[in-house]
């Protein structure tokens, strides 16, 4: 009645295939990614995107325009945050031609939390941990092809305790 | 079988009850002999909260659904519950499955559970079913919940587990004892422990801490393949999601947890693709609103068999997603039911099921001599430790409720007492036993409401903002339009402050008019004196039982003041039986 585990074993395969898939993108793009890498270094601190308040605000000083939600922006966050000043947040895109993304929580203190270049030829692809001061909307923009795309998942910071 | 000669002795007496005559007149064979049907039996328990011993369990009188959930199971209670399911009023199923009548009727068909009586159930269940040709799951919370399992942090239920058979569980309260602990009962457990959804966090797995799969960070096998009447089922283990905000973040320092349904569907994808499985079945502790969800969401699952939210329902919810149907259930608590999920499985799919909610009445069941025997050898040094009668019940004591319930009342009046505060909080936990009025309560009855790895009670000064903010942030995780965001507990209970409650409005809105005990509004600028017990954060307070002992033993005479929650917007909510 009892066999031995399988799942385990098709979870590694997934985890092999995707593994290669990695490799396989990273080496055909990697010989076009190298001059705008450089370029994209000599990018100024964008001061006044970092000094707004509103996460509306922050996009506008950052970018110039308003970005439109797109279900090609995968962001992955915990509905309830496990711990308010470390909140895992990534995101990826199938988007072509993705240049930044960016990271914002509309309701801490300051919208924008980072902001990342993306040189062409990288996988877009962030995976960072954000402070939030509490429950809150966080936004990812993705700038693709000159446009904005986002996407937005509202995390919970709660105090805890009282499970069933 | 005594159930059959008490309720003789009652129908003798009268007519009045022969409404329930052809019920009651069954025995425990035609109760439990079930028709045969398919191919592979499924028995699942869950949220037993290690009652070996037979219990009064009562349901809820109060469990709302707001928004598309109100009026959906599991959100009904009393007469919407038995209507919408079928249950004839004054039957045994009606005691079992809801509130009505608790006291007359719990004297009428008594206790439920045990882990003897369950034994013997489950041994002729999976007898029926032919040998090889089922399987026993268990959903959680099996570990914890009495003084037993607490002292000896739970193995007292690992050894009860191996001898009732179960084949593969998951968890959440088992993860409280730490992760030494939890190791060390699972390697005497016999069955498989499951669970998709805790990793490492980012930190251990550069530390190179222990995972079942260390390229994934999957702290735990993910998944089981069983093979049943050459029928290969998948059986997927989904924890509890938020064991460490719900609970001390220091018992599980290295693993994080989450619902995670996107790995989930990445597992199922791989088992239904790769490994050619012919039914997928999902053993989980999200509890049921959140199964709902994530059945609309995941496809390829065939039955998620759900737990946590301790709610009985009878029949499963057929939930349709982008791949098909998949079947949500919840299976109670307490020892109380044993599901029975009978499969009739082709190749590569389930073509029909049959399934039931058995309440396990101890009355019509022998009890299993190996597993009392057991029961009574576990339970013997502590014997005289616990069976002290401190007082009695001094009315119907439950705790079960989304706002408050007498059992809890009674915590609130000792921490306000004993630990001389205006205020007193108390965690709403969905576990603990009924007692009924007249009853004698010992340490042992205590323990069962109370025996958590952090059970320290704290005094400490707080605004009436700051409470307030608690009170909401609490509501949320009940009462948030979106499950994913709920926790799975009950309100928090109060003691010496009264409230209204809105449930349907958002988060910061739902509570208003805080009054304390002597009629003075709750200022949300001044401090007041607050007692409680079960914090997340660390404290050094004596334990909770010995606070509640020390107030029966003085013979304080109990408060009665009502419970002192008003709510607002939920007329014509079948959530709702009688005000709070």
């Amino acid at each position: 009645m009892t066999h031995t585990d399988n799942g385990f074993s098709a979870t590694r395969r997934l985890i092999l295939q995707g593994a290669s898939a990695v490799v396989l993108v990273g080496l055909g793009n990697l010989p076009f990614g190298l001059a705008p890498a450089f370029a994209a270094a000599n990018d100024k601190y964008p001061e006044e995107a970092f000094k707004a308040k509103s996460e509306a605000d922050a996009i506008k000083a950052l970018y110039g325009k308003t970005p439109e939600a797109s279900d090609k922006v995968k962001m992955d966050a915990p509905e309830i945050a496990e711990n308010g000043a470390v909140v895992p947040v990534s995101v990826t895109t199938t988007l072509p031609d993705v240049t930044s993304i960016s990271f914002l929580v509309a309701e801490n203190p300051v919208a924008l939390v980072a902001s990342y270049k993306i040189p062409a030829g990288t996988m877009p692809s962030v995976a960072n941990r954000i402070k939030m001061a509490k429950t809150s909307n966080v936004i990812v923009v993705v700038e693709a092809g000159g446009k904005l795309y986002s996407a937005t998942k509202e995390v919970k910071v709660t105090v805890g305790g009282c499970g069933g | 079988m005594p159930i059959r000669r008490r309720e003789f002795m009652t129908l003798a007496g009268g007519a009045v009850l022969s409404a329930g005559l052809p019920r009651l007149a069954r025995s425990a064979d035609s109760v439990y002999d079930l028709e045969r049907f398919g191919n592979a039996r499924i028995l699942h328990m869950t949220d037993t909260h290690a009652q070996l011993k037979p219990v009064f369990f009562r349901e809820p009188s109060v469990n709302l659904g707001i928004g598309s959930m109100q009026g959906n199971p599991p959100h009904l209670v009393g007469k919407a519950f038995l209507e919408r399911f079928g249950i004839r009023p004054d039957s045994a199923d009606a005691y079992a499955f809801t509130c009505i009548e608790f006291e007359k009727a719990a004297q009428r068909f008594g206790k439920l559970g045990g882990f003897a009586h369950l034994k013997t159930l489950v041994d002729r269940l999976r007898s029926d079913a032919g040998p090889g040709r089922s399987l026993l799951l268990d959903g959680g919370d099996l570990w914890q919940g009495t003084g037993l399992a607490n002292v000896m942090q739970g193995a007292d239920m690992v050894a009860a587990s191996n001898l009732l058979g179960i084949d593969a569980m998951t968890g959440h309260w088992e993860f409280t004892y730490g992760e030494q602990v939890l190791r060390s009962n699972l390697d005497r457990f016999k069955g498989e422990f499951l669970a998709q959804n805790v990793f490492l966090t980012e930190e251990a797995a550069f530390n190179d801490a222990k995972a079942f799969d260390p390229p994934s960070g999957r702290v735990f096998k993910p998944a089981t393949i069983k093979e049943i009447g050459g029928h290969r089922i998948a059986v997927i283990g989904q924890a509890f999601p938020y064991v460490p905000i719900a609970h001390p973040k220091r018992f599980t320092p290295d693993w994080k947890f989450g619902i995670r349904d996107e790995e989930l569907q990445k597992l199922v994808d791989g088992l239904r693709n790769n490994d050619k499985v012919d039914a997928v079945i999902l053993l989980s502790h999200n509890g049921m609103d959140v199964d709902l969800k994530l059945a609309s969401r995941v496809t390829g699952i065939d039955v998620i068999l759900g737990g946590h939210t301790h709610d009985a329902v009878p029949q499963p919810i057929a939930v349709t997603n982008p791949g098909g149907v998949t079947l949500v259930t919840n299976a109670g608590s307490n020892g109380k039911f044993l599901a029975v999920l009978d499969l009739d499985i082709g190749k590569g799919k389930v073509a029909n099921v049959r399934y039931r909610l058995l309440p396990v009445f101890s009355e019509l069941l022998k009890p299993d001599p190996a597993m009392q025997a057991l029961i009574d050898k576990t339970r013997a040094p502590h014997a005289d430790d616990w069976g002290d009668k401190l007082a009695s019940a001094d009315r119907l004591l439950y705790r079960r409720g989304n706002f408050s319930g007498s059992m809890d009342q009674l915590i609130c009046d000792a921490l306000r007492g004993e630990l001389d505060s205006e205020i007193a909080l108390s965690p709403g936990f969905r576990w603990g036993t009924t007692a009924l009025a007249g009853q004698p309560l010992t340490m042992e009855d205590i323990m069962a409401q109370t025996a958590v790895t952090y059970p320290e009670t704290y005094v400490v000064s707080m605004t009436g903002a700051q409470i307030k903010d608690v009170l909401e942030d609490v509501c949320d995780n009940l009462f948030n339009a979106d499950p994913y965001y709920q926790q799975g507990g009950d309100m928090v209970r109060l003691g010496g402050l009264a409230y209204t409650c809105t449930p349907a409005e958002s988060v910061g809105k739902r509570i208003s008019e805080l009054t304390l005990d002597n009629g003075n509004t709750l200022q949300a600028a001044r401090s007041y004196k607050v007692a409680g017990w079960a914090s997340v954060n660390e404290q050094s307070g004596a334990p909770i039982w010995d606070v509640v002992a020390r107030h029966l033993k003085s013979g304080k005479p109990p408060n009665r003041s009502a419970p002192g929650v008003t709510l607002k917007g939920v007329e014509g909510n079948p959530g709702i039986a009688k005000q709070v």
